[in-house]
């Protein structure tokens, strides 16, 4: 039997793995789907101008962003459930990832609204316009374009943070390759090709990024 | 709650140690690979792109199961204890992360700079020692702090390697005792003390590296500022 990497085996249980890093695309996107929407209500939360609500997301966002991930998880997948809040791992896992990077996207959202030139929130407040029109019109647009690659990094950086998920018995790739192995005693194949799959997906998309980066600067 | 932190704080040591360790090799690694990067010789430069390539870009915890399952089996048999995994997966993890700071330090650091200490016929290790590298570390400490909370945070996984941290007596003091709330939120809350007091204390030694020449740059910005 050849000892190195056996590619015969590797090709048998690639369609596996296939299927399990389908999760772990699915995972990434709905997360980061959800960690935008929120990171960006965050970052505006934390600018209100009643002190208590922006100091308590202030803290709530430090709090996420200094604790692990993994513990995180373990909260919403054991705690949740003797509050009568019972998850499947699937979204446990989802939910956590989405809420831990929400608090990393709005440390961004809130670099790109600092950016934004008082002048216009100046000009804003002149022409009177609504709360709502003044973000939805006037600052996210100025304030979102710079920070896009910023986000980019941050989606490549959760698709590498899946595999924490496998924690919580969520069977994406990692946990899948791990079964592999521990059912036919090979690992080298199994673990390398999940290397491997998260290798080539992050390196072609900080190339996204970078293009993207070029796309949207600013004259 | 007075039972159960006892049992916590004994993992909160083993992370510690953990995180302190590893932030030695991750350093150690960053410089490593800074300086492979930007040596003349290219099969080095090649070495030093391809190892921060691959770590900057496979999950950690991809990397711990890679040393903790893969390496002791046939085609390598090399066997090494859960603890030196856990400190040469988080150091080679983070410091291909590092040599990413280190580099940007360091062309930060104005060319001009570089050229009055070639000019003043200064040795290269003088230069490295005496110019560069104390202008650099202005610029590496705050995303270096960042890099060392993550390294904290990533201590964690080392539970899922066999290692008893504190994300590890967590897990195993809730099997025991069911009390899953207050066994969770504590451990969330030292975890959240650790990175408080890492941060606090880089705070101190950023305020020391740039002590003298921060007034003059924040004098420079204010006046540029419109």
């Amino acid at each position: 039997m050849n000892n190195l990497f056996d590619v015969h085996y590797a090709l048998q249980i690639l369609p596996a793995l296939l299927r399990a890093s389908a999760y772990t695309i699915a995972i990434t996107l709905i997360g980061f789907a959800i960690a935008l929407v929120l990171g960006l209500g965050f970052a505006i939360l934390r600018r209100s101008p009643i002190k208590p609500v922006a100091r308590t997301v202030g803290f709530v966002v430090e709090f996420i962003r200094s604790t692990p991930l993994l513990i995180q998880v373990y909260v919403l997948f054991y705690v949740l459930p003797t509050y009568g809040v019972t998850m499947s791992a699937l979204t446990a896992g989802t939910v956590g990832i989405a809420v831990h990077y929400a608090c990393y996207t709005s440390e961004v959202y809130r670099a790109g609204l600092n950016g934004v030139p008082r002048g216009q929130w100046e000009a804003a407040c002149a022409l009177s316009l609504s709360p709502w029109r003044t973000y939805a019109g006037v600052v996210l647009p100025q304030a979102i374009r710079p920070v896009v690659p910023a986000l980019g990094n941050y989606l490549v950086a959760m698709f590498k943070d899946t595999p924490v998920l496998s924690a919580i018995t969520v069977v994406e790739l990692m946990q899948q390759a791990k079964n592999i192995g521990s059912e036919t005693f090979r690992f080298l194949e199994p673990i390398t090709l999940a290397g491997l799959f998260f290798l080539v997906i992050s390196i072609a998309s900080a190339q996204l990024v970078r293009r993207v980066e070029l796309r949207l600067r600013l004259p | 709650m007075r039972e159960l932190l006892p049992l916590l704080l004994q993992g909160t040591l083993v992370t510690i140690e953990i995180a302190v360790c590893a932030t030695l090799v991750a350093i150690a690694m960053a410089f490593a690979a800074t300086a492979a990067r930007l040596s003349t010789w290219t099969p080095l430069r090649w070495l030093g792109n391809v190892y921060v390539e691959v770590f900057r870009g496979t999950s950690l915890l991809v990397q711990l199961f890679w040393f903790f399952f893969v390496l002791p089996l046939p085609p390598f048999r090399i066997e090494l204890t859960p603890f030196t995994v856990a400190i040469v997966g988080l150091g080679l993890h983070y410091g291909a992360y590092g040599s990413e700071i280190v580099r940007g330090a360091l062309r930060s650091v104005p060319g001009g700079q570089y050229e009055a200490a070639l000019a003043l016929n200064m040795a290269p290790l003088t230069r490295l020692y005496r110019i560069i590298l104390p202008q650099a570390m202005i610029n590496a400490l705050p995303p270096a702090t960042n890099l060392m909370i993550e390294l904290l945070k990533g201590t964690s996984l080392v539970s899922l390697i066999t290692l008893s941290d504190l994300a590890f007596r967590a897990r195993q003091l809730d099997e025991a005792t069911f009390k899953t709330a207050e066994i969770f939120s504590l451990t969330l809350v030292i975890y959240f003390v650790l990175a408080q007091l890492l941060a606090a204390v880089m705070r101190h030694f950023e305020r020391r590296v740039s002590h003298g020449v921060l007034a003059h740059t924040r004098a420079v910005t204010h006046k540029a500022a419109p």
